[in-house]
């Protein structure tokens, strides 16, 4: 069982504490109703699946209810860092080369 | 704000028996003793930071910001929950819900008296008893007297809200209540082994 | 009285307090602390079990968790039958009673052993050559008979009736293992004032110092000086001792699962103790102080009972008080079999040779043994055990070959040297680095915050392992919490330090040789079977351990995995660090599916969820079923009464008088703040913003790609304030999903959720006679036509206590929704059944809801639907708000697929022979005469017996379904084909008159 740092609880808490809540920084548009077929279906159906640093939405679901993004890399299973949802993607990532 | 909201709590012309769940539920064992609480007022109060003031000064209590923290003050608790988020208990027979509606700052604050169950786990194995399911650490440095945390217990959700050393308030929804007290007393009786 | 091999004097054990136990029905005395194993060797038994595929007689190898052959089973009763114990971990206690296992008739005589003389047939990759054909034959007649000759031991058949208990734990410090280093670190790590976990798989700790006879610690012997220690540790409030525990599991972020055995080595264990208890420990640094477990040497029958590892004999001498023989010999590659031979010498057991692969080894414990007047031979090997049920003998001959002579012995110690235990290290993620000075695999490189102290990281010599270990403990400590320690590191006075050894096949067993050289016990695999694997082509270790299945056993290779990998390396004739060494995984020894289990059986496996007036449905004979975690009365049989008589009645009933049905578990949310509506807006199809105060609007929740996710009444209790309703099953995901809306996508809006799910008990009141019954008990809530019309809500009383009135039906008939406070729910709902029996009013359940509300042809979210029908497809665009510009779904609403023509709409249907009642999931042609496989243009969603139409009804998903009307359609089923035709959806008072009936 893995520990999730959540940014609104400023602690790690076990992961039963949480659920995944998919792919991070898709934002949903504002003038949804006009948008393409094409540019529907990457918002909605496209998501990035990389091997690696991942950024995804979390919810910490049994504990202050928030969702929140973290940067996790799908090889190791190793959180690199949570933030709070609205914040924008890091630029840089604590630990990785320049 | 609130003006709707209903009060639930029984007025004096109510012709039915309230059959809280549970009631009076207890299980002793060696070293923590696991019982159902009294019926309590509660409300789940949802404000902005700039609603803070008023609410608690409207609630007698200062609603605490800092997560997993509590405030108490006579016999009314309030839980943080989330950054926007409390837990009313008033175990002293006032109305928390109608404080609120007198407060015109924003805020949303609905009565959930009758949605929880409280259950008391007290004796020096109460902590061990709810690490039984509950995968936080519960000793006094990372779960002080007075800290308070929505979490897991077995498969249910459960608020927990430590009162003392070695006492804890473990808050469900009622129709969990069961289980919870089950998983409870079945822990209790393997927590002084 | 004691058994024939307990040596007085010897042991730690008191050899007064006796017990009796039973070996396939034979009586042993042994004495209280021993092990199963201990106490059959005292009793001169050493022929405990036979293998696994060869069926050969098996004796004890071991004294600890890595036995691979005395696997028996324990028997407490027709309940308790536990197989695959292993005798060298299961205690002894007053009245225990063992079985051998996979021997028939007879453990002395086995039939099963004719698979030993037929063994060329069943060498390495058998089972893959052998069963490949035909094909067929796989399913009907290979799997069932090798299944039925296969497996150890038997199942008990009654379900277990033992409790098992589970706790999280947390800890600055874990330490794996009370040996030595495992007693060291932690005393250093306690000394700091942390929380530390000492846990160790034995009943007692010190390690290898229940048998290292000259270890001194402290100016004490050293095992003395580690129960001191323990008794210290035990004494200290922040410091918890584990006995009988073994670490099974590493897991991230150093999470470690521990199984503490609490009762399986009592006698008459109380019900209030768990059998086992699971321990999931988070600790901020572990230290890892497993030990080292010792080699047997590969050589001809080097598996006779009687044939062991000297570090077990040694055990069983100096810790149990047990001889292992009377005439012993020793066969070794390394100085530590010297030890074991000089303990027993000097308890007075004949050592009739040592047998050293060496050449000219020396050292003190070779002149010890010298000079104690013990046979030893260097440079020679044993090349073969005689004898069958028990070793009589043993061969041996120069290594390099040449004459040999026989030399009787009645048992054979055996050291090829020590593995260091990296198992959980390797479970740690850590990589092992080969050392090939010392030829063994250690810690290398480390994936966690966990160190290795002692023999497992290849420490040598018990003087190092304590200063490594106490030095490693304090620093964990330090790390973990800032805190250091005050205390004094343990002081090694004596203490004896393994040697190398060897890796692979001795001499005689090598290659080209055919002999039954052991390299794995428990599954029967011989230096010969690895040395073909490699010949037929598996050239990695993991294909060589599939193949030959080396390692595969429940013991996990503890003793086999560095010579099956040495064999293999020598075949490929590579190194042995290019071959590689294969994964360690969880568990580390077998757990057993309770302690996994553990609270969660039973009334715990799962929540059960009950309403307010569960109790009295119960008091009624209600028929409950499972909803989710809910139990919902789906019928209330009245005496005589079937499922079908009670559905009907209940049905006619309600359309003819009234009903009382209980939908607490309906999910609520209410939706507060001045964006209320605004949000609404958003999240349903449906437009609210105009939805007046009082008023209630049935609304449909989309997907963003425009699918029904989910449908319910929602009341308008104030501008800022909504009660919705979601479906039963989906309360928890609507409100994830509508929290995800607001808090990621919309945060700008002032509005909060809370879920009101369990807050409100509702009675829903239905039927003509509805407002009848209610209205005398409710106050301040005028409940006319006029002042409360369909859809619409109410604030009040009802019996003195708050209630939300909801106007609003899903039968169709005039009907009511009472929202009262949970616990005032019963009582209401015995209050509104007393003004319900003065008009023949009956309670109904679940069932009859779902004949009614499909009269009405009122879809159930997730029967009618399935997560592809759109509001259109279910006949439900009048739900649409046209006008809105943006809603979740909005957008996929317009997708091609969505808009296309055929798609699959909801209809009704009606069998042509009234009296049949459609299957739910029946499938649906146009043309029943087309060839198979045929084209299904749908499926059956809804299908009832309604008393009130006098005959079937069915609602189904067909494609073109609203172009079809009147259209003669086919459902094929085994039994034939049933003619159906399609119909509108309404099949009682299409009008809607009921609703103000």
């Amino acid at each position: 069982m893995l520990l999730i740092r959540c940014p609104y609880c400023e602690e790690e808490r076990p992961e039963l504490e949480f659920r995944n809540a998919g792919e991070a920084h898709i934002a949903r548009p504002t003038n949804i109703a006009a948008e393409t077929d094409d540019d529907f279906e990457k918002f909605f159906f496209i998501r990035a699946n990389p091997k690696g640093v991942i950024y995804e939405r979390w919810r910490h679901i049994h504990g202050c209810a928030r969702f929140f993004n973290a940067v996790r890399d799908t090889v190791t299973d190793k959180f690199v860092m949570t933030y709070k949802a609205g914040e924008p993607k890091p630029a840089k990532l604590p630990g990785a080369a320049k | 704000m609130a003006k709707a909201a209903a009060k639930t709590k029984a007025a004096a012309s109510a012709s039915v028996e309230r059959r809280p769940a549970l009631a009076g539920r207890t299980l002793s064992a060696p070293g923590v003793k696991v019982e159902i609480l009294p019926p309590a007022e509660r409300v789940s109060l949802r404000a902005p930071q700039a609603s803070v003031a008023a609410l608690s000064k409207a609630l007698g209590v200062t609603l605490p910001v800092k997560p997993k923290s509590s405030a108490a003050k006579d016999g009314r608790t309030a839980l943080w929950l989330g950054p926007d988020e409390w837990m009313i208990i008033d175990e002293a027979g006032n109305d928390p819900l109608a404080d609120c509606a007198k407060v015109t700052a924003l805020h949303s604050a609905v009565g959930i008296s009758h949605r929880n169950v409280g259950i008391s786990v007290a004796g020096p194995a109460a902590a061990v008893t709810v690490n039984s399911g509950c995968p936080q650490d519960l000793s006094l440095e990372a779960f002080p007297v007075g800290a308070a945390s929505r979490t897991i217990l077995g498969k249910s959700e459960i608020v927990l809200l430590r009162i003392a050393a070695d006492v804890f308030r473990v808050e469900c929804w009622r129709s969990f209540s069961d289980y919870v007290f089950t998983l409870l007393s079945e822990a209790a009786s393997d927590a002084a082994n | 009285m004691n058994a024939m091999f307990r040596i007085s004097g010897a042991g730690r054990l008191s050899q007064a307090k006796t017990a009796s136990f039973s070996f396939d029905d034979k009586s042993y005395t042994g004495i209280e602390g021993d092990t199963l194993a201990s106490a059959l060797l005292a009793n001169g038994v050493h022929l405990v079990g036979r293998s696994f595929k060869y069926h050969r007689p098996r004796g004890v190898l071991s004294a600890g968790a890595e036995e691979p052959n005395a696997l028996v089973q324990i028997v407490r009763d027709d309940a308790r039958k536990t197989p695959n114990v292993r005798a060298t971990v299961q205690e002894l206690y007053d009245g225990l009673t063992a079985h051998s296992q996979n021997r028939w008739p007879s453990l002395s005589f086995d039939v099963g052993a004719v698979n030993d003389i037929a063994s060329p047939l069943f060498s390495a990759g058998f089972y893959y050559k052998t069963f490949m054909w035909p094909k067929s034959a796989w399913k009907s007649l290979y799997e069932p008979k090798i299944r039925a000759a296969a497996g150890l031991g038997v199942s008990p058949g009654k379900p277990d009736p033992d409790h098992y208990a589970a706790r999280y734990a947390h800890c600055e410090v874990l330490v794996l293992g009370g040996g030595a280093a495992g007693i060291a670190a932690a005393l250093a790590a306690a000394e700091a004032g942390v929380r530390v976990i000492l846990a160790d798989e034995q009943a007692e700790f010190g390690g290898s110092l229940r048998f290292e006879s000259g270890a001194r610690i402290d100016g004490q012997d050293g095992y003395a000086w580690a129960q001191a220690a323990i008794a210290k540790l035990k004494a200290m409030d922040n410091v918890r001792v584990l006995s009988r525990t073994t670490a099974f599991g590493y897991y991230a972020q150093n999470f470690v699962g521990l199984v503490e055995r609490v009762s399986d080595h009592l006698k008459n264990p109380g019900r209030e103790l768990a059998r086992e208890r699971l321990w999931q420990v988070r600790a901020g640094r572990v230290v890892i102080a497993t030990g080292a477990i010792e080699r047997h040497m590969v050589f001809a029958n080097n598996d006779r009972p009687g044939v062991m590892l000297a570090s077990a004999a040694r055990t069983y001498l100096n810790h149990y008080g047990v001889a292992v023989g009377r005439n012993v010999g020793v066969y070794t590659a390394n100085d530590s079999a010297y030890a074991a031979a000089i303990d027993l010498k000097k308890a007075g057991v004949n050592i009739a040779a040592i047998v050293d692969l060496r050449d000219n080894p020396a050292g003190p414990a070779i002149d010890e043994a010298r000079a104690l007047g013990i046979e030893i031979n260097f440079g020679r090997a044993v090349v073969s055990a005689g004898g069958k049920l028990r070793v009589s003998s043993m061969t041996v001959q120069p290594k390099n070959g040449g004459g040999g002579r026989t030399i009787p012995v009645d048992a054979i110690l055996m050291s090829a040297g020590w593995t260091p235990s990296v198992h959980l290290f390797s479970q740690s993620r850590g990589k092992v680095a080969f050392n090939d000075e010392t030829k063994r695999f250690v810690p290398g490189t480390y994936a966690q915050d966990c160190v290795s102290v002692g023999a497992c990281n290849g420490t040598d010599g018990l003087d190092a392992a304590v200063d490594e270990a106490y030095a490693a403990g304090a620093k964990a400590a330090k790390e973990a919490s800032g805190k250091a320690g005050k205390g004094a590191k343990p002081k090694v006075d004596a203490g004896e330090s393994w040697s190398r050894g060897m890796l692979g096949a001795a001499p005689g067993a090598g290659p080209g040789t055919t002999v039954k050289a052991f390299v794995d016990f428990q599954n029967d695999v011989t230096a010969k079977d690895i040395r073909q694997a490699v010949h037929e082509g598996m050239h990695s270790i993991e294909h060589v351990k599939r193949f030959t299945t080396n390692g595969m056993a429940t013991d996990q290779g503890k003793t086999s995995n560095m010579h099956g990998l040495a064999i293999a390396a020598e075949e490929l004739g590579k190194p042995i660090p290019q071959v590689g060494l294969t994964t360690f995984r969880a568990p580390y020894t077998p757990v057993t599916f309770g302690s996994i289990v553990g609270h969660a059986r039973g009334a715990l496996f799962d929540p059960t969820r009950r309403t307010a007036t569960h109790g009295w449905a119960a008091s009624q004979g209600a028929v409950f079923e499972d909803v989710g975690h809910w139990k919902r009365a789906w019928y209330f049989p009245k005496a005589g009464e079937d499922m079908h008589a009670a559905v009907n009645r209940e049905c006619v009933t309600v359309r003819k008088v009234a009903g009382l049905f209980d939908a607490s578990t309906l999910g609520k949310i209410e939706v507060v703040g001045p964006d209320a509506a605004k949000f609404m807006e958003l999240l349903y199809t449906n437009p609210w913003e105009k939805l007046e105060t009082g008023r209630c609007r049935y609304g449909i929740m989309l997907r963003e790609d425009g699918f029904i996710y989910d449908d319910g009444v929602v009341g308008r209790l104030a501008p800022d304030r909504f009660h919705v309703t979601t479906t039963t099953g989906g309360a928890p995901r609507v409100m994830n999903h509508m929290e995800d809306y607001l808090q990621t996508e919309f945060p700008h809006l002032n509005v909060w959720l809370t879920s009101i799910t369990e807050q409100w008990a509702v009675i829903a009141v239905q039927g003509p006679k509805s407002r009848e019954i209610i209205a005398p008990l409710v106050e301040g809530i005028d409940m006319s036509d006029e002042a409360m019309p369909h859809m619409s809500v109410r604030e009040g009383k009802i019996c003195g206590v708050p209630t939300r009135l909801f106007r609003m039906s899903f039968t169709g008939e005039r009907g009511f929704e009472v929202n009262v406070p949970a616990d005032y729910g019963e009582a209401v709902w015995e209050a509104l059944w007393a003004e319900g029996q003065k008009h023949g009013a009956t309670a109904y359940g679940t069932e009859t809801m779902h004949v009614l509300r499909a009269e009405k042809g009122y879809i159930i979210v997730g029967q009618d639907t399935d997560g592809t029908v759109t509001p259109n497809d279910a006949g439900l665009d009048w739900a649409v708000g046209k006008k809105k510009t943006d809603f979740v779904g909005i957008r996929g609403l317009t997708r091609p697929d969505l808009v296309a023509k055929g798609r699959k709409q909801l209809v009704g249907l009606k069998t042509k022979d009234p009296k049949v009642v459609l299957e739910e999931g029946a499938q649906i042609v146009a043309d029943p005469k087309q060839p198979i496989p045929m084209k299904m243009i749908g499926h059956v969603t809804s299908s009832y017996w309604s008393e009130n139409c006098g005959r079937s009804i069915a609602l189904a998903l067909v494609a073109g379904g609203r172009d079809r009307m009147g259209q003669t359609l086919y459902v094929p089923m085994p039994n034939g084909t049933i003619e159906v035709e399609v119909t509108g959806m309404v099949f009682v008072d299409e009008k809607g008159e009921r609703l103000n009936g």
